[in-house]
């Protein structure tokens, strides 16, 4: 030795001094990558470990696979057996699930709710991990080749597992939700109460910031939030094993991940996530009981009174925004198809918009409304509950303003006969844009082709029966 | 060629030497199992393998500067595969460390018969436990679980599987 280091001492300094340096350099210098910079002697030994352990996982798994296709089939019939007579009940539970899905969304389009969905994931094979306890860091076998991008969501259909933190040309490194720097948006089922789920050093996952006044019992589903932007809301995160009041009174609630993070094997790294309508074409047509639910009268709001009891002048003011409301929610049903409202109820292509805006509270109205409609009435089923003169009436109804002063009622108001659909001739010009109110804004009573002469028009009083 | 380790105060003979490619592809073959294992055995993390490598090269070589190097060089290796949130020198510190102690001890007491190795091997992994928590909770201000019932069991598991690496690893010694 003593020999060897005489002989290339020069060399031997020269190569230290290089290697120094190098190591220096590699220390200060980042290279930017995907997942942010990334130490250079860090994606260094990565790359050189990566197509080791890509060799080592899929020879294991190919002879694996060999063997438990070609070789082992012990009990293949029999599991067979079983798995085509769980087929056989899922089918029952699937047309009970079928039917709940689709009324949700079918509400969920009257509500514009907007869905998060997976569209495209990318198949990846967990080929390391970080082989130490405090830190619980995967990798995967996809890198930005496969178009992994750092914050994607990795999951299994048992639930999440974790997100992609950084990514090389050909594998990536995935955090688990059990890593102590780790934290996932994440919701109790049943309860809906939000939190933020974490990890530990230990490897125990936490819902964390639920109120200690909060009651959640253990086995509630913890599900994703969607709030923190990276995992689609609704995914599987785990169950609550145990609650215990936390510290600055929020509680402490362990969760067992559903996914088993120690077992992962083979997981999905969401590269696309859409939002988008629910999709109500194949929903069929509404259903009488959403149209009387609809069209139910609701609890009208109590005007406001002054300390001796009495209405204030301006209470109607508030209706205003009513009328508003009642405007969004006739477009939304317009967009659902709703094309069984009643005359009532039927919106002018939207045009029907009541502006309550007189200071003594007269709900005035309406204009492109069809025939027989007031001014709450005319927007939408539910405008009357505050749009109409105080909320009091129910929908058709017309509107009758605290002073009497009730403006704008159509002689043929008939709510239950059917109504052809507006002809553009009949649409507004405005498209549904709000005027003004107006005399002149009296709105052209309009027969429609089936509606019976001889019943009677609005009561002298105004007043329509309530539907 | 072979790694001649500093001679000491005590017999020669207890100094022991090893191939350079032993003294390379050890450490490296440790790591690498290391962060392969548990892939498919996620309770395996609790038997650090470069740990015991480290102990075995100090208390085979006693000699202290040697074996700071080799604990540096293990542990800066298991940096460098812990993700981006382990910053780069914590396990290098704790292996330094533990790799002086080791080698230090090394030169004092009898190595060589299991007993002795479970207890040294027991007690380092308690020690280097400790060092690495202090490291990132006094040091770097991270949140870390310290849990003695599961340090003791993780402590006595790596002894009993060091008994049987340091078994397989004394076969690598030339002298």
């Amino acid at each position: 030795m003593d020999t060897f280091l005489g002989r290339y001492k020069n060399l031997i300094v020269l190569a230290a001094i290089l290697f120094a340096q190098i190591i220096a350099l590699a220390v200060q210098v980042r290279r930017p990558t995907q997942g942010g910079d990334t130490r250079l002697l860090r994606l260094w030994a990565i790359s050189a470990v990566t197509p080791v352990e890509k060799a080592v996982v899929h020879t294991q798994k190919w002879v694996h696979d060999t063997w438990n296709t070609y070789a082992y089939l012990r009990g293949v019939r029999r599991e067979n057996r079983e798995l085509r007579a769980e087929i056989d009940r899922m089918k029952v539970e699937d047309a009970r699930y079928a039917e709940d899905a689709r009324m949700a969304r079918r509400v969920q389009a009257l509500l514009a709710f907007k869905e998060q969905y997976v569209d495209t994931t990318v198949a990846a094979q967990v080929i390391g991990t970080s082989g130490s306890e405090q830190s619980r860091i995967l990798y995967l076998d996809k890198g930005s080749k496969d178009g992994i991008k750092p914050d994607m969501a990795v999951i299994t259909p048992a639930g999440i597992v974790g997100k992609i933190v950084q990514v090389f040309s050909d594998s990536s490194q995935v955090l688990p939700i059990n890593d102590q720097f780790s934290g996932v948006g994440a919701a109790l089922k049943s309860s809906r109460l939000q939190g933020i789920l974490r990890g530990a050093s230990n490897g125990v996952t936490t819902l964390q910031y639920v109120m200690s006044d909060e009651k959640v019992e253990p086995g509630e589903e913890v599900i994703t939030s969607g709030g923190d932007r990276i995992f689609p809301k609704g995914l599987p995160v785990g169950k609550v094993v145990s609650v215990e009041p936390g510290k600055d009174l929020f509680l402490n609630i362990r969760v067992v991940p559903s996914a088993r993070l120690d077992q992962v094997e083979e997981v999905l790294v969401v590269t696309k996530i859409t939002e988008k309508m629910p999709d109500s074409k194949d929903l069929g047509p509404l259903r009488a009981s959403d149209i009387l639910a609809e069209r139910l009268p609701t609890v009208p709001a109590k005007p406001e009174v002054d300390a001796t009891g009495k209405p204030k002048p301006g209470a109607a003011n508030g209706t205003a925004s009513g009328a508003t409301s009642a405007t969004g929610t006739a477009a939304t049903a317009a967009r659902s198809g709703a094309a069984a409202t009643s005359a009532a109820n039927k919106p002018a292509a939207g045009s029907s918009t009541a502006v309550a805006s007189k200071p003594n509270g007269a709900a005035t109205a309406t204009h492109g409304a069809p025939s027989g409609t007031t001014a709450g009435s005319a927007g939408a089923p539910k405008a009357p509950k505050s749009a109409a003169a105080g909320g009091t009436r129910p929908a058709g109804t017309v509107a009758k303003p605290l002073n009497g002063a009730g403006m704008a009622t159509a002689p043929h108001a008939n709510p239950t006969a059917p109504v052809p659909s507006p002809s553009p001739a009949n649409r507004p010009a405005n498209g549904g844009e709000t005027r003004p109110p107006s005399k002149q804004s009296k709105p052209v009573p309009e027969q429609p082709p089936n509606a019976n002469p001889q019943q009677p028009s609005t009561p002298p009083n105004g007043e329509q029966p309530p539907q | 060629m072979p790694f001649r380790g500093s001679l000491t105060s005590r017999d020669q003979a207890a100094v022991h030497e090893f191939s350079w490619p032993a003294v390379i592809f050890i450490p490296l073959v440790a790591v690498l199992i290391q962060i392969f294992i548990p892939v498919r055995a996620r309770f395996l993390p609790i038997i650090d393998l470069p740990f015991m490598v480290t102990i075995f090269f100090a208390v085979a070589r006693r000699h202290p500067i040697s074996g700071c190097l080799t604990g540096c060089a293990i542990g800066l290796m298991q940096d460098l595969f812990a993700g981006p949130s382990h910053p780069l020198g914590m396990y290098g510190i704790a292996l330094t460390i533990i790799g002086y102690l080791a080698s230090s001890l090394g030169l004092k007491i009898d190595v060589e018969n299991p007993g002795s190795r479970f207890i040294i091997t027991y007690l380092f992994f308690v020690a280097h436990q400790g060092i690495y928590y202090g490291v990132a909770h006094g040091l770097l201000g991270q949140v870390q679980q310290w849990s003695w019932s599961h340090v003791a069991i993780s402590a006595l598991a790596n002894a009993v599987i060091g008994i049987f690496v340091f078994k397989f690893l004394d076969r690598f010694k030339q002298r």
